[in-house]
This record gives structure tokens, C-alpha cells and sequence, in this order.
């Protein structure tokens, strides 16, 4: 029993049901980070002096970040289009990128973490509301791209055994971490301005 | 995936089952344990507002020195009768439940489009569900600062509270993967034919449903996650400056504000009210087309008016916070839009009315049950147009004025018309017939009791006495005059509980009757009664998946041979 338009796409929507269901849930992710910058605003609106993100964020660090994030989201797309043009060795290659990219991030962003807390005094979420929504915002924001990594990773390895056995889903799956991957460079995108620079 | 075909094992057919109704039996069976354990909590409550002060019979000893109710306890349990009643009760057994089993049968789809995702969330909900309600044996005992949980009470609350915010993540999770599955097999696995203006109204329902239960509850996982930091590691997101409590300043680094929580609480619970309500519709219109024999009066217009119901939903929230200071301009807006809500609602009320007009109706239990919620909502509705304008709420707030409202709303409305739906679907599920005379019974008490209990909330709240007092009133004076209607109250509430007996007993007898042969035994027009048997048999609902030809709702259609005309019948 097969559920239907689990691999090709329904006539009238063009859609099959995991690209759509990624969609929506992106739609809730949205909301998620919506609600947390809609505290970031409402918090920084209701109180007279806050910090600028330079007075305790590092932004050259963030923007190395950030070139990181972007140029994974590149092989990201490069790896699926690998798979449409049918050449599995590439789509291999792209994804090593891509997670290379990932861990580049990663590692970056632990040295952030720890600066803060090595300084003295030390930069605690408690310290004040800006590193507040700061450490919860990007902490969740890390979580989605560690997220991200198990999934690419296991595409990478096990995962794409599927390739022999069924190509097309395989190249589906591909899409649809793609299209979550580049959520949450989006995401990151508008966490730079938003806590580094304003 | 399982095949109905070969043998299986108890647990991989009926625990880890991935067939949408089983998963959608599961979600029912759990959500009717908890609506009945969350209406023993207040229970419990009614007594000590009956009778203020005196020892609680039977479970008295579980509670407090001398068997009296402590306050704080008190509190504990109203919390979470709010709580349990709504996320783990009332949810679960609308969306859940009837959504799951029901959605696919009736557009004609062979499964949920994620049938692996539908188990997770039956569990995830089930894991929160348990988490939750562990609340009570951690030091301090469950949540007691309220179902909206407002900071900074809620921030130096006892560790319940931080229980309680871990469950809601759960049960966020669960609601956000079950959504996402109702959207996509709306969307993408409807039959040949079952056009978007072809699908019964309960469908549509649902599926409005799900947009709202996945847009509006992120921001309410995003504040418990911000209020787990304000527990845990001391952050002040919801914490202003200077603040007291017990006489000691409290140290932490302030600057954040409680009205952030109230913004993003009641961002989601605003549309939970809609959640609460829009299956429920569903299912009213489903039985009364029935029952009528007769199309439904304005199928498109219930459609719009509940998709606009769904929209208008996410912009009326800050009207629970009239008194909190956020500004009247704030409040003229939402005042405003509040207004403007209440106008699909009459539409939908209306339609459902209209339908009942020149009708040849059938009083069978779950007909019973559709009618009694028509005039029940429409009490409760009306008297929430009050509350939704700033200056009667600043008399109304937070008394039980507030809670008559919203309880006939949820209670003789949403609840009525969930067991129109248990009792008309019963057959669908079991293949058999529940017992007539004892859902009549089931029927006529709960709605005496039920009004019993709300009807005085309305004079104690328009007296002014406050929702969360531990005495009922007792020691206030302008309390006096309206407290001996708290006796009254609370009977009316353990004889509900006592109806509901009619209830259990009829569904245990059914279940041990004999099967009864028929699969359309209400003569219905929809897919899941015309294309499959009863109960449908295994993974995959359809012998033959069917080609949708008709409308919903073609009864006493002029010239045909029956007086109904199936969806899936050329004609």
C-alpha cells in the first residue's frame, strides 16, 4: 500500500506531499522565530538604554560566519542539482562542502560562546536582557543547524544507499533538507543585522 | 508499512500502529482519560467553594491536614483543570481524534499523508500529557499560577511550574507534527473529484484547524522557552526591575516585561479558542444535514465565514488584556476587531439554525446533542460580546462572569457536540449500535446539570466575585448575596459527573453487543459511510477507491430513489 504522491507530484498542486509538508512546517518556524523577534523588539522598545550589539558581540567573526552559512547553502543547491544531472560523485563532493561549511560555523560559534563566558566579568544570558535574547535566539538557531548536520550527515552516508534503490525519492529528500537548510540561513541572515549591527 | 492482510501481534497492530485510525482511536481513548480526570479536579474544587473550609469526603485524605483543601493546592488544581481540560483534553478529542480517523475516510484518502509522523505525534502528545500531569508529586505540586501561567508570579512559582512548561513543548511539538499532516492530506491526497467546494464541512473545519494550531502555537513555544530561562538560569525576559517578593528584592538583572508573556500566551490562546470551537462546528453540521434530511443552508457561506473566523483569529488577542495598562489605543484597535469576529460566528450559528427549517428531523442522541449545542454556544458567544469591549470588561474581568463564558462555550458547546460526533461515528468505529434510551438519558441530565453550573456563574461574576477565590466569596461581603449559589453550583457539578455514567455504561454495553450488519446505518451521503464497511477494514480504508461525483450534502434530492445521494454515486 503506497500512499500516493509520496514521490511524483500531484497534477493539480504540482507538489508531492514532503516538499508541501516542509513548507508548512517552515510556515511554523517562521512563527517560532517571529515570536522570538517580536520579544527582541518589544523588549529593546521598553527599555531606555540598550546595548549596541557591538558592545559585546565580535562582528568580524559573525561575518566570517555568515559567508560560511551562505556559501553552504550554495553547495547545498549544487548537491540536489548534482542529482537531477545525475551524477551521484559530485552530489557527494557538494555535500562534504556543504557539511564542511556547517562544522566551520559550528566551531566558530563555540568560540563566541566561550569568549563570552570567559570574559570578566562574564557575558551570562543573565546578565542582561540584550545577551538574553541574544544567547536564546542563536542557541536556538545552533540547535537547528546541529539539526541540520544529522540530517545532511546521514543523507551523506547511510542515507544515500537509497540512491541505487530508489533515485527519485532520494533526490527528493535532498530538495527538502535543502529547502530547510536554507531556512535557517535565512534565519541566520536576519540574526546578524538584527544582533550584531543595530 | 503493515498490511492489514498478514496476522500481527497485539502491540504492532494496536500500540505501534501507524494506520490513521487506530492512531486516531488512541488519541480519543487518552483525551476521554484525561477530560475525566481533569473534571475530578474540579470536583474537588467545587467542594471547597460549597463548602469553605470543611473536609473534602473521599479523597480528603489525600489532600491536606484534616482532609480541607489547602489553598495552595487549591491553586494547583485549577491550574490544571484548565490546562488538562483544553491541551489534553479538548484538542486532542476534536483534532486528534475525529480529525485523524475521519479526514481521510471522508476525502477518500487510503492513509494520513505521514503515517510514521501521525505516530510520533499520538506519542509526543501522550509523553507531554504524562509529563505534565507529573506536576504534581514534584516538590511544591503542579503548576499553580493559573492555565495562562502569567510571570512574574509564574517566573517565582515552584518547580511545577518548570514541569509544566517542558509538557507544553511536548504537547507544541505534537500539535505542530499533526497539523502539518491534516494540511498536506487535505491538500495533496483528496479522491478523484472531491473538489475543495465537495468537501463535507467537517473537513473543512479541520483543515482551517490546522492552519491555526500551526501558525499560533510557535510563539507560545517561544515564550516557554523564554520563561524555562527566566526559571532556570535567571534571565529577566519577563521580570521588570526592583521587583519585591516577600519582602526581599529579587536578584536579577530586571528589565523585562510580564506583558511580553501575556502578548505571546495569548497570541496562541486566542486561536485555541477557534480550535476548541471549528471542529466542533464540523461535526454539528454533519449531524443536522443528516438528520434533517435536507442540505445544509449556505454551504459556501459557512465555508468563507469560517476561513475569515480562522484569519480574524490571529487579531483579536490583546482583547484578554484590556486591564493591564497596554493602552487604549491598543485596546480601541482589538476592541474593534473583536467586534468584527463575532460576525462569522453569527453567520455559522445562523446557517446551522436555518438548516433546521422545513427539516423532517430525526431526535436520535447524536441530533440531540448538535441541537443542545446551538443555543448553549449561542449563550456563550453572546455573553463573551461584553467582555470583548473594553469598558463592561473592566467590571467583568477576572470574575466568574468571565468563567460562564468561556465554559459555555467549551462545555455545553464544544463538549455536546463531541459526543454528537462520538455517538453518531460510534457505528462507524465498532460496527454497532449504541443504546438509544441511555444516550437520551446521557443527553437530558448533562444539559440540566451542565446549565446548572454556569447558568449562576453569570450573577456570581455580574456580583463581582473574582475567579480564583480559594473561599468561593465567603469573606467578602459584596459576595454575601450571590455565595449560597456556589452549593447549587457544585451539585449540579458532581450530579454532571454522575450523568456521565449513562455515558460509560452505554459505550462498555454497545461494545459488547452484536455487530449490526449495516455500514450506512444514518443513511449518510459521505464517503466514510457510503465506500467502506463498519469499522473499516485494515490499512487502507477502500476496497476501490471511490470517484467523488456530489456535493456533501444531497439529501431528498427531487426524482432520486432515496431520499440521499451519495458522494460517490453518478446522478
Amino acid at each position: 500500500m503506497d500512499i500516493p504522491f509520496n514521490v511524483k507530484e500531484r497534477p493539480d498542486t504540482g507538489l508531492y506531499n514532503g516538499k508541501l509538508g516542509i513548507w508548512f512546517f517552515l510556515a511554523s518556524e517562521v512563527m517560532l522565530f517571529g515570536g522570538l523577534f517580536s520579544a527582541y523588539i518589544f523588549l529593546r522598545t521598553g527599555v531606555d538604554n540598550w546595548p549596541a550589539g557591538t558592545d559585546y558581540l565580535d562582528v568580524p567573526l559573525a561575518t566570517l560566519n555568515t559567508l560560511f552559512l551562505i556559501s553552504s547553502s550554495v553547495t547545498m543547491v549544487m548537491s540536489w542539482a548534482s542529482l537531477k544531472l545525475n551524477d551521484f560523485k559530485k552530489y557527494k563532493l557538494y555535500t562534504l562542502i556543504t557539511l564542511f561549511f556547517a562544522f566551520a560555523f559550528l566551531v566558530v560559534k563555540y568560540f563566541e560562546y566561550s569568549a563570552k563566558f570567559a570574559h570578566n566579568p562574564p557575558y551570562l544570558p543573565s546578565t542582561n536582557n540584550f545577551l538574553g535574547i541574544y544567547f536564546t535566539m542563536t542557541g536556538l538557531h545552533v540547535l537547528h543547524i546541529i539539526g541540520g548536520v544529522l540530517v545532511i550527515g546521514y543523507l551523506y552516508g547511510p542515507g544515500s544507499k537509497m540512491w541505487n534503490s530508489d533515485p527519485e525519492r532520494f533526490t527528493n529528500r535532498i530538495e527538502i533538507v535543502g529547502l530547510y537548510w536554507h531556512f535557517v540561513d535565512l534565519v541566520w541572515i536576519f540574526l546578524f543585522p538584527v544582533l550584531y549591527l543595530l | 508499512m503493515s498490511e492489514g492482510h498478514h496476522k500481527q501481534s497485539f502491540w504492532s497492530k494496536y500500540i505501534w500502529s501507524t494506520d490513521h485510525k487506530i492512531i486516531g482511536i488512541q488519541y480519543g481513548i487518552t483525551s476521554l482519560i484525561w477530560l475525566l480526570f481533569g473534571f475530578a479536579l474540579m470536583a474537588i474544587m467545587r467542594y471547597q467553594l460549597a463548602y469553605p473550609g470543611s473536609p473534602v469526603p473521599i479523597v480528603g485524605s489525600l489532600l491536606g491536614e484534616g482532609g480541607i483543601l489547602p489553598s495552595e493546592m487549591y491553586n494547583s488544581l485549577g491550574a490544571m483543570h484548565g490546562t488538562i481540560m483544553i491541551f489534553l483534553g479538548v484538542v486532542p478529542l476534536a483534532f486528534g481524534a475525529f480529525g485523524n480517523y475521519l479526514v481521510p475516510l471522508q476525502i477518500g484518502a487510503i492513509d494520513m499523508a505521514f503515517p510514521k509522523l501521525n505516530a510520533a505525534s499520538y506519542w509526543t502528545y501522550f509523553l507531554g500529557s504524562v509529563i505534565m500531569v507529573t506536576g504534581f508529586f514534584v516538590p511544591g505540586g503542579a503548576a499553580n499560577s493559573g492555565w495562562t501561567s502569567y510571570p512574574p508570579l509564574a517566573n517565582t512559582a515552584t518547580m511545577g511550574q518548570t514541569v509544566w512548561l517542558l509538557g507544553m513543548i511536548m504537547l507544541i511539538t505534537s500539535s505542530l507534527l499533526g497539523s502539518v499532516n491534516i494540511l498536506v492530506t487535505v491538500i495533496q491526497l483528496r479522491a478523484d473529484g472531491m473538489t475543495w467546494m465537495k468537501l463535507p464541512i467537517f473537513v473543512w473545519t479541520q483543515f482551517i484547524t490546522a492552519f491555526l494550531l500551526l501558525l499560533a502555537f510557535p510563539p507560545l513555544e517561544a515564550a516557554g522557552v523564554l520563561q524555562l530561562m527566566d526559571r532556570l538560569i535567571n534571565t529577566s525576559f519577563f521580570m521588570p526591575s526592583g521587583l519585591v517578593v516577600s519582602g526581599e528584592v529579587l536578584q536579577n538583572a530586571g528589565g523585562g516585561s510580564p506583558l511580553l508573556w501575556q502578548h505571546l500566551f495569548w497570541f496562541l490562546a486566542h486561536p485555541e479558542v477557534y480550535v476548541l470551537i471549528l471542529p466542533a462546528f464540523g461535526i454539528v453540521t454533519e449531524v443536522i444535514a443528516n438528520n434533517t434530511r435536507k442540505p445544509i443552508k449556505g454551504y459556501k457561506s459557512l465555508v468563507y465565514a469560517m476561513i475569515f473566523l480562522g484569519f480574524m483569529s490571529f487579531v483579536v488577542w490583546a482583547h484578554h488584556m484590556y486591564l493591564t495598562g497596554m493602552g487604549t489605543t491598543i485596546g480601541a484597535f482589538f476592541q474593534t476587531t473583536t467586534m468584527i469576529i463575532s460576525i462569522p460566528s453569527v453567520v455559522i450559528l445562523t446557517a446551522l439554525l436555518l438548516s433546521l427549517w422545513g427539516g423532517s428531523i430525526r431526535f436520535n442522541t447524536p441530533m440531540l446533542f448538535a441541537l443542545g449545542f446551538l443555543p448553549m454556544f449561542g449563550i456563550g458567544g453572546l455573553t463573551g460580546l461584553p467582555l470583548g469591549l473594553a469598558a463592561a470588561d473592566i467590571h467583568l474581568h477576572d470574575t466568574y462572569y468571565v468563567i460562564g463564558h468561556f465554559h459555555y462555550v467549551v462545555a455545553p458547546g464544544t463538549l455536546f457536540a463531541l459526543f454528537a460526533g462520538i455517538y453518531y461515528w460510534f457505528p462507524k468505529l465498532t460496527g454497532k449500535q449504541t443504546n438509544e434510551t441511555l444516550g437520551k438519558l446521557h443527553f437530558f441530565t448533562s444539559f440540566i446539570c451542565m446549565n446548572g453550573v454556569f447558568m449562576p456563574m453569570f450573577v456570581t461574576g455580574l456580583a463581582g466575585v473574582s475567579r480564583r477565590l480559594w473561599d468561593g466569596g465567603e469573606s467578602y461581603a459584596h459576595a454575601a448575596g450571590v455565595f449560597q449559589l456556589n452549593e447549587l453550583m457544585s451539585i449540579s457539578a458532581w450530579l454532571l459527573g454522575v450523568a456521565q455514567l449513562f455515558f460509560i455504561v452505554n459505550i462498555i454495553i454497545s461494545l459488547r453487543s452484536k455487530k449490526t450488519g449495516e455500514s450506512n446505518p444514518w443513511d449518510a451521503t459521505t464517503i466514510d459511510w457510503t465506500d467502506t464497511t463498519s469499522p473499516p477494514l485494515g490499512h487502507g480504508n477502500f476496497d476501490k477507491v471511490p470517484t467523488v461525483y456530489n456535493g456533501p450534502y444531497e439529501y431528498s434530492v427531487p426524482g432520486s430513489k432515496k431520499d440521499f445521494l451519495p458522494q460517490s454515486q453518478k446522478g
